[in-house]
């Protein structure tokens, strides 16, 4: 991995390790595993191994040129969609799989919402050889049914979760109370940039994946870096894989899409950067929505990827520093950038990833763009067509 | 009455903590619930302030935080309840880092002194987090107590016992909270080792619901406490239920 930045456990005054007392030796534990694992050449060849030969990186990065002239200026997809298992959770699962084998914790758990890290981790755990459990709310596994079907064929077992509004907020909670029951034993795959520390800066490493192959295609195919990188946040971490490697490139603008579901002004939303205040949630201090005494409150989007109150503490400071610009964009304009793709580019994203295509379409530039598409849209086609 | 004089001064042979959610089923039923475990002996009283997302809790203090909340009740509230029950013995919140750290830790140690609340147990705050709300405790002369967990090596043992205020809360498994059959192999070493780490007297809960687990942890520690089984009966019979059930733990531990 080029360049690897330290493991953060605190991003300015976000982050940290809110946990439980019996995770914290696990947590440390992990932390020293990521550090020598990311080192090691051994298993930095045998990641890299997998991620082209068994996920098919690199993936395209494809000029949209249709898009392109609906916007004014050249588009370029990061075509994330095309990896084994259709998002980039892949990248994350992989890489945390092997690590749990290296420790020699021959459980794994996870959780899901819309089903993409838990199909991910099942993927990953078939393929390794490991134990998994994927935790999952009952009322998104009505949802995501064929995503709960691919789990099971898979070999995983999926678990329901019945407490709140039975989504992706309690199915995080359960897995981690999997974990401090079972910790000797298992492995917590989480499935964003989210959690006690070190999971942030591990998932991030992971994942910026996706902005160093961007950054070095873009130069190659384009013949230049980007005005603008786009990407949409739900815990954040294709936008965190997308950004980092562009940190530094002082003129490319950086923006994360949240979802603004029905609307900033409601309570329906999943856009606490944009809206939110600061508390801890999953073991980290970071944007949150919570109301004035710290309930953490329910989020709301048509995209059951970004529904989650909390976000990647490194966000949170990307934010604060200013680096990258956070914006919010409601479920409408993101179902009419779903169709848009669709029929522009033959191409049908995410609902998560629609998101990111909205706020493009919202703002054209005739800079160049570089938008993630983390994700194919198959697994929304119930939703899609339901809403018309 | 102190922390300290509830541990010392008893007549058992280990000091009864009962835990009990505010607010479950009511503001009203809890004081109740409070009230009848003092009476039933009780020595101090771990009142639990409910939160959305409660990471350490097993089902039954899951579902009851979950119908507290549902019920209206808010940590002002909870607070209300402390202040009832404070008179009568030490009362340690249990409460989640997002509820102090939203208040402010200052803000927040200053309201539950006020409150008459006598410590806080924050079980998503470990020891390498804890440092301002301990100072903000502090302050208001409440005792941050620690928790130490199966998993926690001798070397953060002696730190979090050297910090440790009003007494060490040992879980005595890996596991959220909960009533489990069996005392786990291993528990007297764990709080041997507390003990030897600090100045402070060494509780034990998670998983003890039995009079006859509370006499085996009484054994080997100087508390034990309660939680499942007392908001399972809360929950079942109200204030009367759950005086039985400390009664009978109370004469468990006197024997």
């Amino acid at each position: 991995m080029t360049s690897a930045p330290p493991l953060e456990r605190r991003f300015g005054p976000y982050g940290g390790r809110y946990v439980p007392e019996t995770l914290i030796p696990a947590l440390d534990e992990l932390e020293a595993a990521w550090a020598d694992a990311r080192a090691d050449p051994e298993f930095v060849a045998r990641l890299d191994q997998l991620l082209r030969d068994y996920v098919g990186r690199p993936t395209p990065l494809y000029h949209a040129q249709r898009l392109s002239g609906l916007v004014g200026g050249a588009v370029w997809l990061k075509r994330e969609d095309l990896t084994h298992t259709g998002s980039h959770k892949i990248n994350n699962a992989i890489g945390q799989a092997l690590l749990a084998k290296r420790m020699g914790k021959p459980r794994v758990i996870a959780e899901t919402g819309a089903g993409q890290h838990g199909v991910a981790a099942a993927t990953a755990c078939a393929l390794l050889g490991l134990d998994c459990v994927v935790y999952m709310g009952t009322e998104d596994m009505r949802r995501q049914e064929p995503n709960v079907q691919r789990m099971r064929l898979l070999g995983a077992e999926v678990r329901g979760v019945d407490a709140g509004a039975r989504t992706l907020k309690e199915a995080v909670s359960a897995a981690i109370r999997d974990w401090v029951a079972n910790v000797e034993s298992t492995h917590y795959v989480i499935g964003s940039c989210v959690g006690p520390a070190p999971y942030p800066s591990l998932v991030r490493d992971l994942q910026r994946r996706i902005g160093d192959e961007a950054r070095e295609q873009l130069l190659t195919q384009a013949g230049r870096l980007p005005d603008r990188a786009i990407a949409c946040v739900g815990g954040g971490s294709n936008a965190i894989g997308t950004f980092i490697p562009f940190v530094d490139d002082a003129g490319v603008e950086l923006i994360g899409v949240e979802a603004a579901g029905e609307g900033l002004s409601t309570r329906r939303h999943s856009a606490p950067l944009t809206t939110g205040a600061r508390g801890v949630l999953h073991g980290a201090l970071t944007g949150v929505l919570q109301d004035e005494e710290g309930q953490i409150l329910e989020a709301h989007s048509i995209s059951a990827g970004l529904d989650y109150p909390g976000v990647g503490p490194e966000h949170a400071w990307l934010r604060d520093s200013g680096r990258v610009r956070y914006e919010a964009v409601e479920d409408g304009a993101a179902l009419e950038a779903f169709h848009r793709v669709a029929q522009l580019e033959g191409i049908l994203p995410a609902l998560e990833s629609s998101h990111a295509i909205a706020w493009l379409i919202a703002n054209p530039s005739d800079g160049l763009s570089l938008v993630t598409l983390s994700g194919r849209g198959d697994k929304d086609l119930a939703e899609v067509l339901a809403l018309g | 009455m102190s922390i300290a004089s509830a541990f010392a001064d008893n007549g058992k042979r280990a000091a009864l903590m009962p835990y009990l959610m505010g607010g479950y089923p009511s503001i009203e039923e809890s004081i109740a619930a409070g009230l009848a475990a003092v009476d039933a002996g009780a020595d101090l009283l771990e009142l639990g302030i409910p939160f959305s997302d409660p990471l350490a809790d097993g089902p039954v203090i899951h579902a009851a935080g979950t119908e507290a909340l549902a019920a209206g009740a808010t940590p002002h509230g909870v607070l209300g309840v402390c202040e009832r029950l404070a008179v009568r013995v030490p009362v340690v919140l249990m409460v989640y880092a997002n509820i102090v750290l939203t208040a402010g830790a200052g803000a927040f140690a200053l309201r539950a002194a006020a409150a008459g609340a006598s410590g806080l147990i924050v079980p998503d705050l470990p020891h390498d987090e804890a440092d301002e709300v301990r100072a903000a405790c502090d302050a208001e002369g409440l005792a941050l107590v620690p928790l130490v967990a199966p998993t926690t090596t001798p070397e953060r043992i002696a730190a979090i016992g050297a910090d440790a205020r009003g007494f060490v809360y040992t879980v005595s498994l890996t596991g959220t909270t909960g009533e489990r059959a069996e005392l786990p192999e291993g528990l007297a070493e764990t709080v041997e080792r507390v003990r030897g780490s600090t100045d402070v007297p060494v509780a034990v809960g998670f998983g003890i619901s039995t009079p006859a687990q509370a006499r085996a942890v009484a054994h080997v520690a100087d508390g034990v406490i309660v939680g499942s089984r007392i908001v399972r009966a809360a929950g079942e019979g109200g204030a009367d239920a759950v005086g039985s059930v400390v009664r009978e733990l109370a004469g468990a531990l006197r024997d």
